[in-house]
C-alpha cells in the first residue's frame, strides 16, 4: 500500500534546486519595474526585483528597514491610544525640543529648551534635563538653558583634557540624544488594518519596542531579517525569508509555489545562520573545486586546490559535465537491480 | 577675450564659438534673418537668439539638420495666390522661391524661435512659419505610409522600419552594377493609393511592391498568428517574384618573391585537385561560361597559387613547381545562374574576376510580407486557386490575411487602403492618402455603389473547396505589399553531421560554416530539472567532442600510444598499466591548460561498479 507521504512526496534524486530557480526565476524576469507609492515610511521601500536581491544576498541590513508594532487588544481598538504609543516608540532628540550650542571658549555646551516644540512633543523641561544627565552629573540649570561643563578626567594612562575638538564631539552626541522613544524607530504612523490599529515605523528595534507596555511582543514583525534571526532565532529568519519573498511575488501579481520559497529560506538558514546565494555564500560552499571554479572566480579557485592539493570527487553536476559524464540527478544516479527467480 | 561691456549686452556665438558682443540680441537676430530673406546672406545661415541665456548663435557648420517652411508675415503667408499662379505657369521654381525669401530652410537651433502654423487657416499673427504642407511632419519615410493618421504611432515605426526591407528595383542600372549582393522584383508595380509625397520622390520608378487582392478571413488556420495564405496560381504568374544577384570575386594575388596566383583551368597535378567534375563549367581560360546552371560547390573561376614554403627540391636537383589548388566556388547550399562574367583588374593592379550569379526567389512558405501599416506576415501556406475562396464574378484573392491582425493593433489605415484600392481599380484611377488630405472613406464609398458593388467593400465568397457560399460577408480590397528582404532560402539551416572546430573538436558554429546550434547553459539546465542525465551525456559530450584518452593507473596522468613499439605507455613514469577513459575534448584542454600554469592534475581511476 502507497502511503498518502509517499505518494505526495519528491521522488528521489529529482532536481529541486533546479526546478526552484527556474521557477522564481522565470516569474522575475517579468516583473516590472514599477514602484507602488505609499504614504509616510513604507514609501521607499524597495519592491520588486532590488528587495529580492537584497533578501536572497542576506544584506546585514534592508535598504530601508520598516517595523511593523502591534499593540495589546486593548490599545490596539482605539485611534488615541495607538497614537499616544507611536509617540512614545518613535525616537525624539535633544534637538528636536532645544537649542544646542557649543561655546569653544569657555569649553561647554548650552541647550535651550524651546518651549513650543516641547509643548507639541509634550515634552518637559525636566524630562529634558534627565536626558541630558548621562553627559554630566553637575547641570547649571539658567531659567530654559541647561549648561554642560566638561571636566578633564583622570585615566590610568594620564589625564585625558577637554579640547574644543571635543567639545564639538560631545555637542553632536548631545544633539542626537534620545529624550524618548525607542532606538533606532523613527517616523511611527498609526496605520488601520485588520480591524484594529498598528504603529509602523522606519527602523527596526525589537526588543526596544517591546519594552513598552502597550505593545503586544507576540506581535512584533520587522523587515530586517538579521535582526529577526538575532532576535528570534534561525526558525524565525526562515519564515521571515518565506514572507519576504512571498510578498514581493505577491505584490507583482506573480504566482509561484510556496515550497520552491520555502526550500531557497531552507537552502539560505539549514546552516544555522543566514547565508547568502552566490559566490560568498552558497555556492562558494560548493564541494567540487570544478564546480566552484566553473561558477564565479575560476582562478582564485583554481589555484587554492593546486595548493593544497585538493581532491575532487565528482560529486555534484556541473563538474560532471565538465569531465563528461552523467550527472548524479534523475536517472544518472537511481540503479536498477534485478533479483534473479531462482 | 569677449567681455560683455554692459550686464544686459547679448554675447554672440559663431558656430559655438564667442566673438563679440550687442546692446540688443533679439533685434540684431531679427535683423539678420531679414538680410537672408533679401538674399544678402547665405540661406544656409540659421540664427538662434537665446532668451533666457541671452546669447545669439549664428550657426553656418556643417552637418545641421534643416527643413524648409514657407515665411510668414503678421499672419500672412509669403507664399500669395499670385506667386503660386506664377509657380503653376512654370514661371518660378523651388529655388526661386528660396531665393525670394518665401521659404527658408530652418534647423533645430533656430527652429526653438518659431511658431509653426501646420496648415494655413490657423495662421495668428504670432507665427513666424507655416509648414509646405501638413504632411510633411511625418518626414520622407513616413511620408510615404498611406493614411498614417488612421493609424497607431508604434505601428507607423514599424512600417517604416519594414519599408526599408522591401525588395523591389534597388537601382535602374541593376544591370550593370556588381553588388556583393542585390534583389531585383520582377514585376514591380506603384500602389493604387499613394501619397503626394510618395510622387514628389517619382518613387514609382523605383517602386517595391505590388497590389493584391486581399481577403480578410481565416483559412484552414493556414493564418494563424500573422501567417498570411497565399494563391499558388498568383504566386506561378510572378507575384512578388525577384531575382537574387549574387556576385563573387577572386584575383590574381602577388607574392614576395615574384610568384602569382594563375587563373587557369587546374590540372590533375595541382595540389588539392578537386576531380574534373568539379570544373565542368568552365572555359578554357578557367573561367565559368555565362548562363551555366551552378549548385552546390561547383568551382566558378579555377586558380591556382604557388606553393607555401620554397623547398620541393626533386631527386634530380631541379626545383618542381608544385602548384596549390585555390579556386573560387560557389558557397555551399546556393545555386543559380552564371549571370554575368567581368574580368578586371583589381586596386593593386592584379587581374580580378567578378561572376555574378543569379537566382529566382519564388515566395514560398516562409518568406516574409508586409503592408504598408506595419501589418506583417510569413507565408503559411500557398493555397491552390481552385480552394480558395472566390466570388461570383470569379475573383480571387491573392492573399488571405487573418482580422485578428487588426483590432488588437488599431492599424485602420490599413482597411481604408483596402477600400480606397478596390475603389481605385473599379473606378480606373489612383488614390490620394497624404496624411491629413487624402481621399475619404465616403468617396471611396460613392464609387463602390455608382458600380454596384457593397460600399463597405464586402463581398460574397464561395469556398473553394466545398463550393458552398460563406454565410457571412467578407472584406476584400487591394492592398500594396511589399516583399521583405527576409528570405526563408537564405536562412535555412539544419545539420546532422558537419564539420567540427580544430581547437576544441566541438562543432562549429553558424549558417555558412554549417554549424550546430548551441545546446546552452540555461537548456542544458532544463535537462537537469528534468532529470534527464542520460540525454545530457549524448547533448554535451556524445554528440560534441567525445573523446577516449589513455589514462596512467599509477600516475594519474594522461598517456600515450607508442606506435613504433605499438604499446601504450605514460611519458611521466613509464608505467605500461595505462587504461582508455571517455571523456569531453574541452576537459582535456583544460588539463592541458592547467598543466602549463605548472599544476600536476592527477585522474585518480576507480572500477565502475
Amino acid at each position: 500500500m502507497k502511503s498518502k507521504k509517499q505518494s505526495v512526496g519528491i521522488t528521489p534524486y529529482e532536481a529541486v534546486g533546479v526546478v526552484c530557480a527556474q521557477s522564481i526565476g522565470e516569474p522575475g524576469t517579468q516583473m516590472t519595474m514599477r514602484t507602488f507609492h505609499y504614504a509616510g515610511v513604507a514609501e521607499h521601500v524597495p519592491t520588486g526585483l532590488p528587495r529580492l536581491i537584497e533578501i536572497v544576498d542576506a544584506k546585514k541590513e534592508p535598504k530601508k528597514p520598516v517595523i511593523d508594532i502591534h499593540l495589546k487588544k486593548s490599545y490596539a481598538k482605539s485611534r488615541t491610544e495607538s497614537e499616544r504609543v507611536a509617540k512614545e516608540v518613535a525616537s525624539l532628540f535633544v534637538e528636536d525640543v532645544a537649542d544646542v550650542a557649543d561655546d569653544l571658549e569657555k569649553l561647554t555646551i548650552s541647550v535651550t529648551y524651546n518651549e513650543r516644540d516641547g509643548k507639541a512633543q509634550s515634552i518637559t523641561f525636566a524630562t529634558l534635563k534627565k536626558a541630558l544627565q548621562q553627559f554630566s552629573e553637575d547641570l547649571k540649570i539658567n531659567g530654559n538653558e541647561i549648561t554642560i561643563k566638561l571636566t578633564s578626567k583622570k585615566t590610568k594612562t594620564g589625564e585625558k583634557k577637554v579640547t574644543a575638538k571635543s567639545v564639538r564631539k560631545l555637542s553632536q552626541k548631545v544633539r542626537e540624544a534620545l529624550v524618548r522613544g525607542v532606538p533606532g524607530v523613527y517616523k511611527a504612523v498609526v496605520l488601520r488594518g485588520n480591524d484594529e490599529y498598528f504603529i509602523r515605523a522606519g527602523g527596526s528595534n525589537i526588543v526596544g519596542a517591546c519594552e513598552n507596555p502597550a505593545v503586544d511582543p507576540s506581535r512584533v514583525y520587522t523587515n530586517n531579517i538579521k535582526e529577526i534571526e538575532r532576535v528570534y532565532g534561525i526558525e524565525a529568519a526562515r519564515n521571515a525569508i518565506v514572507k519576504e519573498i512571498k510578498d514581493v511575488m505577491d505584490m507583482q501579481r506573480l504566482y509561484v509555489d510556496i515550497r520552491h520559497i520555502m526550500l531557497i529560506a531552507d537552502a539560505m538558514t539549514y546552516c544555522g545562520s543566514i547565508k547568502s546565494i552566490g559566490r560568498h555564500g552558497l555556492s562558494g560552499e560548493k564541494i567540487g573545486v570544478l564546480g566552484r571554479a566553473a561558477f564565479e572566480e575560476t582562478i582564485k579557485h583554481l589555484i587554492n586546490a593546486s595548493a593544497f592539493a585538493e581532491e575532487e570527487s565528482l560529486v555534484g553536476v556541473t563538474e560532471n559535465i565538465i569531465v563528461g559524464q552523467t550527472v548524479p540527478v534523475g536517472t544518472g544516479k537511481i540503479k536498477l537491480v534485478m533479483k534473479r527467480k531462482r | 577675450m569677449v567681455k560683455r561691456k554692459k550686464k544686459t549686452d547679448t554675447a554672440i556665438f559663431l558656430n559655438g564659438r564667442i566673438v563679440g558682443t550687442h546692446p540688443d540680441g533679439k533685434s540684431l537676430a531679427n535683423r539678420l534673418r531679414e538680410r537672408r530673406r533679401m538674399n544678402e546672406l547665405s540661406n544656409q545661415v540659421n540664427i538662434h537668439y537665446n532668451e533666457k541665456l541671452n546669447e545669439l548663435h549664428i550657426l553656418t557648420d556643417k552637418g545641421r539638420v534643416r527643413r524648409p517652411y514657407v515665411v510668414v508675415e503678421n499672419g500672412k503667408s509669403r507664399l500669395t495666390p499670385e506667386i503660386l499662379a506664377r509657380l503653376k505657369n512654370n514661371e518660378l521654381t523651388w529655388h526661386h522661391l528660396v531665393k525670394m525669401g518665401i521659404i527658408e530652410y530652418l534647423d533645430a537651433q533656430e527652429e526653438e524661435d518659431t511658431l509653426i502654423a501646420i496648415s494655413e487657416n490657423e495662421l495668428t499673427p504670432e507665427h513666424t512659419h507655416l509648414e509646405v504642407h501638413s504632411a510633411n511632419i511625418f518626414g520622407i519615410v513616413a511620408g510615404v505610409l498611406p493614411y498614417p493618421e488612421h493609424n497607431s504611432s508604434p505601428r507607423i515605426t514599424m512600417a517604416c522600419a519594414m519599408a526599408k526591407q522591401s525588395l523591389g528595383v534597388y537601382s535602374t542600372n541593376f544591370n550593370n552594377r556588381y553588388d556583393t549582393r542585390g534583389y531585383v522584383m520582377y514585376y514591380p508595380q506603384e500602389p493604387l493609393v499613394q501619397t503626394k509625397i510618395y510622387k514628389a520622390l517619382n518613387l514609382r520608378e523605383k517602386a517595391a511592391g505590388q497590389n493584391c487582392i486581399v481577403a480578410l478571413t481565416s483559412y484552414h488556420g493556414y493564418n494563424m498568428a500573422d501567417a498570411i495564405v497565399v494563391n499558388r496560381s498568383a504566386v506561378d504568374r510572378g507575384l512578388h517574384r525577384v531575382a537574387m544577384f549574387k556576385t563573387y570575386e577572386t584575383e590574381e594575388r602577388m607574392y614576395p618573391g615574384g610568384q602569382k596566383d594563375k587563373i587557369e583551368l587546374p590540372t590533375p597535378e595541382v595540389v588539392g585537385f578537386r576531380g574534373e567534375e568539379a570544373y565542368r563549367y568552365l572555359d578554357e581560360d578557367g573561367i565559368i561560361i555565362s548562363e551555366s546552371e551552378v549548385g552546390g560547390k561547383d568551382v566558378l573561376v579555377g586558380k591556382t597559387s604557388p606553393p607555401r614554403f620554397l623547398e620541393e627540391i626533386s631527386v634530380f636537383g631541379a626545383v618542381e613547381e608544385k602548384k596549390r589548388e585555390s579556386s573560387l566556388s560557389l558557397k555551399s547550399g546556393e545555386k543559380g545562374k552564371v549571370d554575368s562574367v567581368l574580368v578586371t583588374e583589381g586596386p593593386s593592379g592584379n587581374r580580378l574576376v567578378k561572376i555574378r550569379i543569379r537566382s529566382v526567389k519564388t515566395p514560398e512558405v516562409g518568406d516574409k510580407l508586409a503592408s504598408r501599416h506595419g501589418q506583417k506576415g510569413v507565408i503559411g501556406l500557398c493555397a491552390k486557386q481552385e480552394d480558395m475562396p472566390f466570388t461570383s464574378s470569379g475573383i480571387v484573392p491573392d492573399l488571405v490575411v487573418n482580422p485578428h491582425a487588426i483590432p488588437s493593433r488599431m492599424t485602420a489605415g490599413h482597411l481604408l487602403e483596402t477600400l480606397g484600392g478596390k475603389a481605385g481599380c473599379i473606378g480606373g484611377m489612383l488614390m490620394d492618402a497624404t496624411a491629413f488630405s487624402g481621399n475619404t472613406e465616403d468617396e471611396f464609398k460613392a464609387i463602390l455603389t455608382k458600380n454596384g458593388f457593397n460600399e463597405h467593400g464586402e463581398e460574397i465568397l464561395y469556398d473553394g473547396l466545398t463550393g458552398r457560399k460563406i454565410t457571412v460577408k467578407i472584406f476584400m480590397g487591394a492592398v500594396y505589399y511589399q516583399r521583405l528582404h527576409h528570405l526563408v532560402s537564405n536562412k535555412m539551416h539544419v545539420r546532422s553531421r558537419g564539420p567540427v572546430q580544430l581547437l576544441t573538436h566541438q562543432p562549429t558554429e553558424g549558417r555558412a560554416r554549417e554549424g550546430g546550434l548551441r545546446f546552452g547553459e540555461m537548456e542544458r539546465d532544463c535537462l537537469i530539472g528534468y532529470g534527464g542525465s542520460m540525454l545530457i551525456k549524448e547533448r554535451l559530450l556524445e554528440e560534441s567532442d567525445k573523446t577516449v584518452q589513455l589514462v596512467c593507473t599509477d600516475c594519474g596522468s594522461l598517456a600515450t600510444h607508442d606506435h613504433a613499439r605499438n604499446r601504450d605507455m605514460c611519458p611521466i613514469c613509464q608505467s605500461e598499466t595505462v587504461e582508455p577513459v571517455e571523456m569531453s575534448y574541452a576537459f582535456k584542454l583544460l588539463l592541458d591548460e592547467i598543466k602549463s600554469l605548472c599544476i600536476f592534475p592527477r585522474i585518480m581511476l576507480k572500477k565502475k561498479g
